[in-house]
């Protein structure tokens, strides 16, 4: 399975909606994640791929990851993992 | 009804072992947070923390209480030894059966777990120390102080996570201004910066890396601290018939639920906390000086704080001062309240408020006079203690000066 269909696999399952329906483009927002589903989907991504995801709950804004769509998610994801195995 | 006062203060935290060591540290608004040390730290992100340091439990317990007692609990009873000897009082007969001890903590014997769970997990050990339990439990550090001190009356413990400490002070005050007991020792206990303390609230990703700096535009988290905060609550009549130092009166408190969410503040349900201690102690809101905040410093709760500080207070939001000492000591969790009480006290005995250190940027959300990184003079007579704890359970508590 490539990281992108991973990553919609666990945000899917939080949203508890079928991965065919988790667009590119969506906000989380848009699949009614809220703060704590996204800290839980972070931690699922993180188990999944054995990475750490520069993210603080705090000032979301800030941190090193994106989080404003699925796809900028996907994206970010995909670099971590192409780091570490680099 | 009876008028409830408080006659005896004691304390142990980041800052200092005792009142007056914390009280001129906050004075000074200096910053107990600093290099967590304990086992296995490096394997932690969040290595920040308000650690209690130069403490040797040896030097204060021997060694039959120190296999009773978690941390937490040896907390409880350096604050509890130094409130009731302040206090003058002793209990025997009527006053021992109807005083009691409510205290608030979270984790309770949290540091005991860890050890413990290490061992068979870890290490693969197949059998405990056979006081594991009575070690961990969350009313220990209550009962050790009844036992110490003969109280025989209402005990027990209350955990609302970070609003334990300001439901078991409320609950203390309700018994005592109702007659029902003539004193209470109450206040809370915390210690839950060890491997497994620290690992949980790492994985909620609020824990700042570097420093709490509450209301500061660029805060970016809480930092943990532990300690303890005990006092004596006692009726008014009876202090004044022993003569006894008054350090201050508990005037009101409210207590409410959001009933919402699990871990996000809610504005309405902090306001109505707010309003409901000012109602409970019938304070014209005019009249509050100063509010210990509960100031995490993380983004949901201080902007949410200073919105239901405006709502509640209205005008008088903009005149009053406001700030957060875990700044200075960390957030003790289920003993927060108890050692931020001590800022309450200073504020209306020594006028002095107590500072937000840490703070960098204006924050336009958190638009009040936060007393920012300098402690100020200031003749005030009525101040608050909020507490908002996760689970949407909100605590406040009025003191007025006597």
């Amino acid at each position: 399975m490539s990281v992108k269909d991973k990553v919609i696999e666990i945000i899917a399952e939080q949203a508890v909606l079928e991965p065919s329906d988790v667009a590119m483009e969506s906000t989380l927002e848009d699949l009614g994640i809220d703060s704590l589903g996204l800290v839980e989907s972070i931690f699922a991504i993180e188990e999944a791929f054995d990475i750490s995801v520069p993210f603080n709950a705090n000032e979301p804004e800030q941190s090193d990851f994106d989080i404003s769509s699925v796809s900028t998610i996907v994206a970010g994801i995909e670099k971590l993992v192409a780091e570490q195995t680099a | 009804m009876k008028r409830v006062v408080i006659t005896g203060a004691g304390t142990i935290n980041a800052l200092g072992r005792g009142v007056p060591a914390t009280f001129e540290a906050m004075r000074e608004g200096r910053c107990g947070i600093g290099e967590l040390e304990f086992r296995d730290v490096e394997r932690l992100a969040i290595r920040i923390g308000g650690q209690v340091k130069g403490y040797e439990p040896e030097e204060t317990f021997n060694r039959q209480q120190l296999a009773l007692y978690d941390r937490f609990t040896q907390f409880a009873l350096i604050a509890a030894r130094e409130a009731i000897a302040q206090s003058g009082l002793e209990f025997h007969g009527d006053m021992a059966d109807r005083s009691g001890v409510v205290l608030g903590t979270s984790g309770g014997g949290l540091t005991t777990q860890d050890e413990n769970y290490r061992s068979v997990y870890e290490e693969g050990k197949n059998r405990v120390h056979p006081f594991v339990v009575p070690k961990l439990m969350n009313n220990a550090a209550a009962s050790h102080v009844s036992m110490e001190f003969n109280l025989r009356g209402p005990t027990f413990t209350v955990a609302t996570a970070c609003a334990s400490s300001n439901h078991a002070m409320g609950l203390a005050f309700q018994m005592v201004r109702s007659g029902a007991c003539p004193a209470m020792i109450t206040g809370g206990a915390e210690s839950m910066l060890c491997f497994g303390g620290v690992k949980a609230w790492e994985g909620l990703r609020v824990m700042s890396k570097d420093a709490c700096r509450p209301f500061s535009a660029n805060r970016n988290g809480m930092v943990q601290g532990e300690g303890a905060g005990v006092y004596v609550f006692e009726d008014y009549d009876h202090a004044r018939a022993r003569g006894a130092d008054i350090l201050a009166e508990v005037v009101g408190f409210a207590m409410t639920s959001d009933a919402a969410d699990i871990v996000m503040p809610s504005k309405q349900g902090a306001a109505r906390a707010i309003s409901g201690a000012l109602r409970d102690g019938r304070i014209d809101r005019d009249e509050v000086g100063y509010i210990n905040a509960h100031g995490t410093g993380t983004a949901a709760n201080d902007k949410t704080e200073c919105a239901a500080v405006a709502d509640a207070m209205g005008p008088q939001a903009d005149r009053l001062m406001i700030s957060s000492t875990k700044s200075m000591h960390g957030h003790c969790i289920g003993g927060t309240g108890a050692v931020e009480l001590l800022a309450c006290i200073m504020a209306l005995r020594d006028g002095v408020i107590a500072p937000t250190i840490g703070h960098e940027e204006f924050d336009a959300e958190c638009a009040l006079d936060v007393v920012p990184n300098e402690a100020r003079e200031a003749d005030v007579s009525v101040v608050l203690s909020n507490a908002f704890a996760f689970g949407g359970l909100n605590a406040v508590l009025a003191l007025r000066k006597v």
